[in-house]
């Protein structure tokens, strides 16, 4: 069965949508869209780096999502505007990658596939990586759940618990990183964000728990999932941005709901 | 009786300023304690050191183990992008029974709000809410910061008579930041006036009289206090106006920042 590529493709996109499930909810909760689109900006220049040193693409996106998230965590807050830092990062991050892959020698790097993702050309290992990315994600936000949940409402209440929000927003970082990581392959650098925000933003007005809101997320998610690989299937269209259209339009209805029930 | 919580040469630092410094604090099992002071003073950074919210420059503030904590943040408000009813909220971070959340909304006034989102409270249900939380689990110890902030006159009256009737029936030291003076120091066993150092404490009456409680203050709020006094006189124990208000180094002024 695994040796269709449209089964491939069809099982990365699910395991893309599950594994951003879990921190797309908290992306939304704390305000940290643009923290997501800094760090996987900065896959590109993970790509030119693991290309360069010949490691696997996986790595090299990994380490530098970690090295962007924690930097930019560090230089917030120190005299800079949040927003400011994360512009410098994710812009700065983007471009520094887009000049290392022209610098690599060799044939030129198809920067397309990692730009937007490449979905179509999933092998049996990728499934494996983003499978194996996605349950490391579900069990690291799992097991922090209730931890996470008190510090994104107040860091202070869950201090007076005898937590520390300093660590929940480390296993954070952690799991953004991963999930880059693991949806590189799928949508590409550009619209990963995508992927983490707007299910979650469908999910919210259906909404009365933060559990809630998780399964709504990634039931958005494994619909847009499917709907915009059959749309890129049926109108030849490409197949990553087809996914984000397709959790835009699941937005934009549960948007109407909303309104429509006041 | 030891001490639930005590602090010793603590100064808080947030960027390059100290906001607090050379506090030394302690409260005993069942005690009223009130902090006032003028705004900016460091009245809430002194709780969230307390509560273990902000590490001390220096200094050492010790809790007693496996303190049972119940503590009102200031100006908390539910993100509307986070959905959350009220009783899970008081699931966070530990699950407690349906029995026990009932309970605890009851004693604090909020026994209807169960199912109630959250971001949909006004300010007092909102306040009344995080009380019942504080409440969860048997606290020996309430922590209070400005918890009638946005509530109306009445209002007011009713939340602090709410609190010391949880003392009275629960047992349990309340520390609070106010700024209703004569309200606050009606209800307090002890009063802590604070302006990024420790001015001046010790009994209600005693701090009232107190030089630096007044250059901070102003003769404004002493006639309230005068008022206060006539009408509630019989209720003082006045051997408790000794030793607290004083011990302080002399020279130590209060505008100092």
């Amino acid at each position: 069965m695994l040796d269709d590529f449209l089964v491939r493709a069809a099982l990365a996109a699910v395991g893309v949508a599950l594994a951003a499930a879990p921190l797309g909810v908290f992306v939304v909760w704390r305000r940290m869209a643009y923290f997501g689109d800094a760090t996987s900006h900065a896959a590109i220049l993970g790509v030119a780096l693991a290309l360069a040193f010949s490691v696997p693409v996986f790595a090299g996106t990994l380490v530098v999502a970690l090295v962007v998230a924690f930097g930019v965590a560090q230089l917030s807050g120190r005299g800079y505007g949040a927003d400011m830092v994360l512009g410098v990062a994710a812009h700065a991050a983007l471009a520094l990658g887009l000049v290392a892959a022209s610098l690599l020698p060799g044939p030129r790097l198809n920067l397309e596939a990692y730009l937007f993702g490449d979905i179509l050309a999933v092998s049996r290992s990728d499934l494996a990586v983003i499978w194996g990315g996605g349950a490391l994600v579900a069990a690291l936000i799992g097991w922090r759940w209730q931890a996470l949940l008190t510090a994104t409402v107040s860091p202070d209440l869950a201090a007076a618990s005898g937590l520390n929000p300093e660590r929940e927003r480390v296993v954070l970082m952690l799991a953004l990183a991963l999930v880059v990581a693991v949806a590189l392959k799928v949508v590409g650098a550009l619209l990963i964000g995508a992927l983490l925000i707007i299910p979650a933003a469908a999910a919210r007005p259906l909404s009365t728990t933060p559990e809630g809101m998780l399964a709504g997320t990634a039931a958005v998610g494994v619909v847009s999932a499917l709907g915009g690989l059959w749309a890129a299937w049926t109108f030849d269209t490409p197949a990553g941005p087809s996914v984000v259209c397709a959790a835009a339009v699941l937005f934009a209805l549960a948007a109407l709901v909303q309104s429509v029930r006041g | 009786m030891s001490a639930l919580i005590e602090a010793r040469g603590l100064a808080v630092r947030q960027g390059p300023r100290e906001v607090l410094r050379d506090v030394d604090f302690t409260i005993a099992p069942g005690e009223i304690v009130t902090v006032v002071g003028p705004n900016g003073s460091g009245k809430s950074t002194l709780l969230r050191a307390l509560v273990g919210a902000l590490r001390p420059a220096r200094g050492k503030v010790t809790r007693q183990r496996g303190l049972r904590l119940g503590y009102v943040p200031q100006g908390l408000r539910m993100d509307e992008t986070l959905p959350m009813t009220v009783s899970r909220f008081l699931n966070l971070p530990r699950r407690s029974s349906a029995e026990a959340r009932a309970k605890a909304l009851d004693e604090a006034g909020a026994g209807d709000l169960a199912d109630r989102q959250m971001s949909a409270l006004s300010g007092g249900q909102f306040q009344r809410v995080l009380l019942a939380r504080a409440l969860l689990n048997d606290p020996q110890i309430l922590i209070l910061d400005e918890p009638t902030t946005g509530l109306d006159q009445p209002a007011q009256a009713r939340f602090y008579l709410r609190i010391e009737d949880l003392r009275d029936r629960l047992g349990c030291a309340v520390l609070m930041v106010s700024h209703e003076l004569h309200v606050v120091m009606s209800a307090s066993d002890r009063v802590i006036c604070l302006n990024g150092h420790v001015c001046c404490e010790g009994h209600p009456e005693v701090v009232a009289q107190a030089e630096e409680y007044r250059a901070l203050f102003g003769s404004g709020t002493k006639g309230a206090l005068a008022l206060y006094r006539h009408e509630h006189s019989h209720h003082h124990d006045h051997e408790h106006t000794h030793d607290h208000a004083h011990d302080h180094g002399p020279g130590e002024s209060c505008d100092a920042g």
